[in-house]
């Protein structure tokens, strides 16, 4: 089952610059969350922040608190590889092992994890390619396709059965489907609306459309701030804070 | 700035207000049809009728237009939701301008009766209470909406009250039953003209602040509208 995340007064940097000031949130389990905003107003950032990725690039830095379910993200008895096998992510650019099978991507995080009993990991990786919705399409090819020979949208499909199969609480995405034709795209979408059976799923989109699609929550960011956060329709209709209205009708600037 | 996207938002709003001052101009005609039995008057209204279903059809193909072409968030979307609403309403207004107009045409058939129902003040009513739900439109002025609203228990409260008197009127002279049912039904219609006015203003209310205020509003203002009714009426 998903779980719920509540942030507290987090900020972030990279060097001097401050990137993200003072955001808290709380995200109900097993819903969606949309995260939205100009470029460079810090979502990605943001992201990056609740399952520890931010601190992998040089001279960036954290402060704040982030509970997801029952783990302390920043807590001090907390390690980061734990932290980022509990909590998924998917990125823009599907991001496959290229030389692996198929298969092989997807069980690449359990025999990370030890797991080499040969019935589980069929198991789980059929379990989490149909989760993905990709079953169906590569089962005969298994282990005879790799992953790069996929097409873009069956590439971030399994991209996304690689990330399940850990059996993350979490999953994060950050423009899933923006390198994706409007088919695959819609197949990302409707992936995301079944996830969240079983996943709290925060997603980050330049895509408006896409948020008001998929999102139960929607929240805007703005250089840095949290500007407003609320019921997806709640945004998309009628915003409370006029710099979300001027963003989401293109009158920004 | 999104141009196309605003030209086509200013577009409905251009068209819209053409409609609406051809549903005031119809409101008059029909109303001057019938207090000064005047058949040409009638005849406009009925001319008048077509162009607003024609102007109706527009507006919505512009709208329809904009939603798949542009999908408006927030205020763009709820403007656009306003004006498909308000669109069908100024469409009805002329629906009831017609129906007032054949009331009058009936009438000019009869004899010339008293008829002691004060049918141009309370077209004055109505046409004010439009013709401002049209200027808040305008103006995105939620406060002229308000006042809208108010007004919309004033007019229904002269058609009760008209409702009385012809009801009497046909007690006392059954044989012209059929010419105070005319009347009746005429206030009744601009009792409806009424109904649509409000329902503008309220769309206006959604669009400028997105509040729902459909179904019972207050009457604070109400004694204020009526002496400015009388203004109006009295000039």
């Amino acid at each position: 089952m998903g779980v719920a995340i509540e942030v507290q007064n987090l900020n972030a940097w990279f060097g001097k610059s401050q990137v993200l000031q003072d955001i808290s949130m709380k995200v109900d389990a097993n819903h969606v969350t949309a995260v939205i905003g100009p470029s460079g107003c810090g979502k990605s950032t943001y992201v990056r922040c609740l399952n520890r990725m931010h601190e992998t690039i040089p001279d960036a830095k954290v402060h704040g608190n982030v509970q997801v379910g029952d783990i302390d993200v920043y807590g001090s008895g907390t390690a980061a590889v734990d932290v980022r096998r509990r909590i998924g992510m998917v990125f823009q650019k599907p991001n496959p092992f290229p030389t692996m099978s198929i298969y092989d991507n997807v069980a690449a995080g359990l025999k990370l994890n030890g797991y080499n009993n040969r019935r589980e990991l069929d198991d789980i990786v059929e379990r989490s390619l149909r989760l993905a919705a990709l079953w169906d399409e590569v089962k005969d090819v298994l282990k005879k396709k790799s992953g790069s020979s996929l097409s873009g949208g069956q590439q971030q499909r399994l991209c996304i059965a690689r990330a399940l199969a850990v059996e993350p609480e979490l999953l994060l995405m950050d423009e899933p489907a923006s390198a994706l034709d409007p088919i695959s795209t819609g197949k990302i979408e409707e992936l995301i609306f079944q996830l969240k059976e079983r996943y709290t799923v925060v997603i980050v989109t330049h895509n408006m459309q896409q948020a008001a699609r998929v999102a139960d929550y929607t929240c805007f960011f703005l250089m840095g701030k949290l500007i407003e956060f609320d019921k997806t329709e709640k945004i998309f209709t009628t915003p409370s804070d006029k710099r979300t209205e001027d963003y989401i009708t293109g009158r920004f600037g | 700035m999104r141009t196309r996207f605003q030209q086509g938002l200013d577009d409905l709003k251009a068209n819209l207000l053409e409609m609406g001052g051809l549903a005031e101009s119809v409101i008059e005609a029909a109303a001057e049809g019938y207090t000064r039995r005047d058949a040409a008057a009638c005849q406009i209204v009925f001319g008048r009728e077509k162009a607003i279903n024609d102007a109706e059809r527009h507006i919505d193909g512009i709208a329809v237009d904009l939603l798949a072409m542009q999908q408006p968030m927030a205020s763009d979307l709820r403007f656009i939701l306003a004006v498909l609403k308000i669109n069908a309403d100024l469409e009805r207004v002329g629906d009831q301008a017609v129906n007032i107009a054949q009331r009058a045409l009936d009438l000019i058939s009869g004899p010339v009766l008293d008829i002691p129902v004060d049918v141009p003040r309370m077209t004055t009513a109505v046409s004010t209470m439009v013709r401002r739900a049209l200027e808040s439109f305008i103006s995105a002025n939620t406060e002229v909406a308000e006042a809208v609203l108010q007004m919309d228990n004033v007019v229904d409260r002269m058609k009760d009250e008209a409702f009385v008197t012809l009801v009497k009127q046909m007690e006392k002279d059954p044989v012209n039953i059929r010419f105070y049912l005319d009347a009746l039904l005429v206030t009744r219609n601009l009792e409806r003209i009424a109904d649509h006015a409000t329902n503008i203003a309220e769309d206006v209310i959604f669009w400028v602040r997105g509040d729902d205020v459909r179904h019972g509003q207050g009457l604070v203002k109400a004694a204020e509208l009526e002496r400015e009714i009388d203004d109006r009426h009295s000039h």
